[in-house]
């Protein structure tokens, strides 16, 4: 597969390679591109402030840490303010660096640096993480990825209509073993198909959205339909108590 | 402690501390890299400095390996090291590879070329081609100043400049945003980054990501006649090196001079050089009848002489501006003395320094390299990242080892470092001289401490008393300690104020008049003939001077050439050959790099061809000649690149000087850091840089410039 990129389209702040002919590229390398460089959304609130409790938390959090090294908290406070407004802001940046005594730069740096943070605005009810690591793909999470670009919106981080969905994919979320997963906020749906999946999207529309962990009914990774070894072990604890 | 191992089959000792890279750089042994810098921190991200240790199984990173962090073999015997086994050889072609995948190929247009590491270093350690088919990383130019081209599909991520912005210029508004292949270097939000040393990551960039915009595709750097010289910018004399093409001065780059700009120079002394075009006085003039008109040099001469012949010589000035040479200054001061002139000055700016008091008395005692003994440090009246950019890098390096407690007086200005303020004028140093400010407790205290005192104080009406509250707080400081340690500084703002002071171009006897008090009179109208020497600050818009005949000799049609009668036109420090002391008393010279424009001359043949139009010819008609008259005067200007360290009994008859000080703030005399020299204000570069930053100041954004 090979992409050519002819031009570089400026949109503030943001670049998108545009890639010479639509036909020869995988629509998921055209992903890949845009994914690559990550900037600020040239759009952004004026301005940004932590809500009482989330400052008192602040505080104590920089508080950990010695006297002249407050800039070690930069990671739990952007995380806590991407929480409060739901993506990273660029006046939540400066917000932070000002508290921490850090240049822009250098807590921007930070921010672009790893994915988790969410530098463009994401749905107002969910933003849908899927994980596209080897057992997960291996499992069919190309089937949730396409559900994703057919209800929420056909790019990752693009908002979906009504604003309320977005979805991106990121690398291993740790639940191999019930894969494939997506992430939610802070909870994974696991043993996902196409059609729980799509339960689990209807669930967050409608408001009620389901049970976190595995959609199969399972605990955790306990084998489906009850333990497949060491069963005489089992009856025999089971005795014992 | 020293360690032993050894390299390529010598065995060396080294110092504890050590690296890899630096203990093969002893053994002579030539280390590729592109982020190590020996002046920068270690950040061991190029991969391109491997080598073999035997029994390590990998390729190590000498830069970030110390030699004592190398477990030592199980007998005991130090370990060896290769740099030239055929898995050092692999090893670096494969980095060198993945260098030059997302690499363009522009060498051919490429500002860098021919003085790029990382075309130097695939030439020599590099595979022959590139197995890679792939398309190549795109990325966005950046703006970050307007003084740096960017280039960044070109960057190899090497973090030198991210590193020299952080640690030597001390602004930290460089970052890396992204990772791994999309990293970019880049400023927050685009802004452009307005330091006076940002030129120099041009220089440590080793591709062409960063290049000089005002060169940017004006020559190659192998058609330069490269002349090694001294910078005159500031009076810290910057050891340069300027490249011509022709007749004309292309471009201004640092040399390395440990002792005094280590291996930075501010960027005006390396943007100046497109000033040394522009405004230049090629011919002489003589103005008739209110007009400016073109003379020949006979002409010009014979009305200056004429002029000079005429007057009383109680009514004749001479003062000489910031960046004369001292040959020209000796020069003059034999002329002056000669038809019996006595209002001669080399103090435009009023400073309070005086030869009499001793060479102590003016000069940067502890020397540049100095400062990094100090632990503490007095600035009194100066702002040295404006007045001496360079040296207030040395600050910064010297305040990042630690321990170092500034205190200043003056303007609270951002220096770079943290201070601590301890107020605004005379109130505040008579405290700490008198002893009660918490501050005198630090300086006594530290075992090396600074006392600076800048032309913000010792330019000042009541300069003399402050430079005695000065000395006596250095005195203090140095009571009962190291005798060797000088603590009492300097800071000067013009590279030729130390020669001048050496020389004794000062009023000559009682009631013969100063730089000030020549103007006054020439305004009173009590003053018939003013020389002024490359003098270009010298206030005479007053109307009352009008009746005053000027004469100015000098290389740019600025203040001084606008009020003059007969102009001199003269060679500028780049096309003559002169003497410079800097503040710590440093002797340096200047080499010709061009040819003075036109019918310009050297600055002393003016002074000597005056001389025979007044019938006291002068008893020199060489630079040789000339120079041992001045070594007989000045023996200390004969030792080059010396600094002999001048007795303290300067300090003690300065810390007598008292009087009443006034209540007013200091001010440092450098307003504008961009336009402080006539050559400086003849620079578009300078211009546009001084532009920019009053409208930073303002607070307004800047847009990318291309």
């Amino acid at each position: 597969m090979s992409v050519r990129c002819t031009k570089l389209e400026e949109t503030g702040w943001r670049t998108r390679a545009i890639v010479a002919s639509d036909a020869e590229v995988s629509p998921r390398f055209k992903e890949v591109l845009a994914l690559a460089v990550r900037r600020l959304c040239p759009e952004q609130p004026l301005r940004f402030e932590f809500t009482s409790g989330n400052l008192a938390w602040a505080k104590e959090t920089i508080a950990k840490y010695p006297p002249g090294k407050q800039a070690s908290a930069v990671i739990s406070l952007l995380w806590r303010a991407q929480e409060q407004k739901g993506w990273c802001t660029e006046p939540a940046i400066r917000a932070v660096a000002d508290m921490l005594g850090m240049a822009y730069i250098r807590v921007l740096e930070v921010a672009t640096f790893y994915t988790m943070f969410q530098l463009q605005p994401v749905g107002s009810t969910a933003h849908i993480q899927v994980c596209g690591t080897t057992p997960c793909m291996l499992r069919g999470s190309e089937a949730v990825l396409e559900i994703c670009k057919e209800r929420i919106a056909e790019n990752p981080h693009e908002l979906s209509r009504d604003g309320r969905f977005s979805w991106e994919e990121v690398e291993c979320l740790g639940c191999c073993a019930n894969a494939p997963v997506v992430l939610i906020a802070k909870d994974t749906y696991e043993d996902l198909n196409p059609e729980l999946f799509d339960k689990v999207l209807h669930g967050f529309e409608k408001g009620t959205p389901p049970k976190p962990g595995s959609q199969i009914g399972r605990q955790a990774s306990c084998p489906l339909g009850g333990p497949t070894t060491l069963k005489d072990m089992v009856r025999k604890n089971a005795a014992k108590v | 402690m020293s360690k032993q191992i050894i390299i390529d089959g010598t065995l060396i000792e080294v110092a504890d501390g050590t690296t890899i890279l630096q203990a093969c750089e002893q053994t002579g042994i030539e280390i590729p890299r592109f982020c190590y810098h020996e002046r920068l921190s270690i950040a061991g991200n190029c991969r391109m400095c491997l080598v073999e240790v035997v029994g390590i199984g990998k390729p190590i990173a000498s830069c970030a390996m110390g030699v004592g962090d190398l477990p030592p073999n199980r007998d005991g015997s130090p370990r060896e090291v290769s740099t030239k086994s055929p898995l050092v050889k692999h090893a670096r072609e494969g980095v060198m590879e993945f260098l030059l995948i997302n690499h363009p190929l522009d060498c051919p247009i490429c500002d860098q070329g021919g003085e790029c590491d990382l075309q130097d270093q695939a030439m020599a350690f590099g595979f022959g081609g590139s197995r890679f088919v792939e398309n190549k990383r795109a990325v966005e130019e950046k703006y970050i100043g307007p003084l740096i081209k960017t280039f960044m599909n070109r960057c190899i991520h090497c973090t030198r400049c991210v590193r020299f912005m952080t640690e030597i210029a001390g602004v930290e508004e460089l970052g890396a945003i992204g990772r791994g292949e999309d990293m970019e270097i880049t400023t927050y939000l685009e802004h452009g980054i307005l330091t006076e040393m940002s030129a120099n990551v041009n220089d440590l960039c080793p591709v062409g990501a960063l290049t000089h915009r005002p060169w940017s595709y004006m020559a190659r750097p192998w058609e330069f006649e490269k002349t090694e010289s001294f910078d005159v910018m500031d009076a810290v004399g910057s050891a340069i090196r300027v490249d011509a093409r022709g007749r004309e001065v292309m471009r201004i780059l640092p040399r390395n001079n440990d002792d005094v700009n280590e291996e930075w120079i501010s960027d005006k002394t390396r943007h100046v050089s497109d000033g040394l075009r522009t405004q230049r006085l090629d011919r002489p003039y003589v103005r008739e009848d209110g007009k400016l008109r073109p003379a020949s040099w006979a002409e010009a001469l014979a009305a200056a002489a004429a002029k000079l012949k005429e007057a009383k010589p109680e009514r004749i000035g001479a003062i000489v501006g910031d960046l004369a040479g001292a040959e020209e200054m000796f020069a003059l001061r034999e002329l002056m003395t000669r038809i019996d002139v006595k209002n001669i000055d080399c103090r435009q700016d009023g400073a309070k320094l005086a030869p009499s008091l001793g060479r102590a008395s003016y000069l940067f005692n502890t020397t540049i390299a100095g400062i990094e003994q100090a632990d503490a440090l007095l600035l009194i009246g100066t702002n040295p990242r404006l007045e001496a950019a360079v040296f207030n890098a040395r600050i910064l390096k010297r305040w990042r080892t630690g321990g170092l407690k500034v205190g200043v007086i003056g303007e609270q200005a951002p220096l770079t470092y943290p201070y601590d303020y301890l107020g605004a004028g005379a109130k505040t140093l008579g405290e700490v001289a008198e002893g009660p400010h918490a501050f005198a407790k630090v300086l006594k205290d530290a075992e090396r401490s600074m006392v600076i005192i800048g032309a913000g104080a010792y330019a000042r009406a009541d300069g003399a008393a402050l430079l005695g509250l000065s000395a006596r707080i250095a005195l203090g400081a140095m009571e009962g300690k190291d005798a060797s340690w000088n603590g009492f500084n300097v800071l000067h703002t013009a590279a030729s104020r130390v020669a001048g002071l050496d020389l004794g171009f000062v009023p000559v006897g009682k009631g013969a008049l100063n730089a000030q008090d020549q103007v006054a009179a020439a305004v009173k109208g009590k003053l018939d003939v003013l020389y002024l020497l490359g003098a270009d600050e010298v206030d005479l818009a007053n109307k009352g001077s009008d009746s005053t005949f000027v004469i100015y000799q000098g290389t740019h049609g600025d203040a001084g050439a606008h009020r003059a009668d007969v102009i001199l036109p003269a060679a500028a420090y780049t096309e003559k050959s002169a003497t410079y002391v800097n503040t710590e008393g440093r002797v340096q010279f200047t080499k010709r790099a061009v040819f003075a424009p036109g019918e310009a001359k050297e600055d002393w043949a003016i002074v000597r061809a005056l001389s025979a139009h007044l019938d006291h010819t002068l008893p020199f008609d060489t630079l040789t000649t000339l120079r041992s008259a001045m070594y007989a005067v000045a023996p200390h200007l004969a030792r080059l690149d010396a600094v002999a360290p001048a007795d303290r009994k300067g300090i003690e008859s300065v810390a007598k000087l008292k009087g009443s000080t006034i209540d007013e703030p200091f001010v440092s005399p450098v307003r504008d850091f961009y336009l402080t020299n006539p050559i400086a204000r003849a620079s578009a570069v300078m211009a546009e840089m001084s532009a920019l930053k009053k409208s930073m100041n303002a607070g307004s954004r800047l847009s990318a410039a291309e």
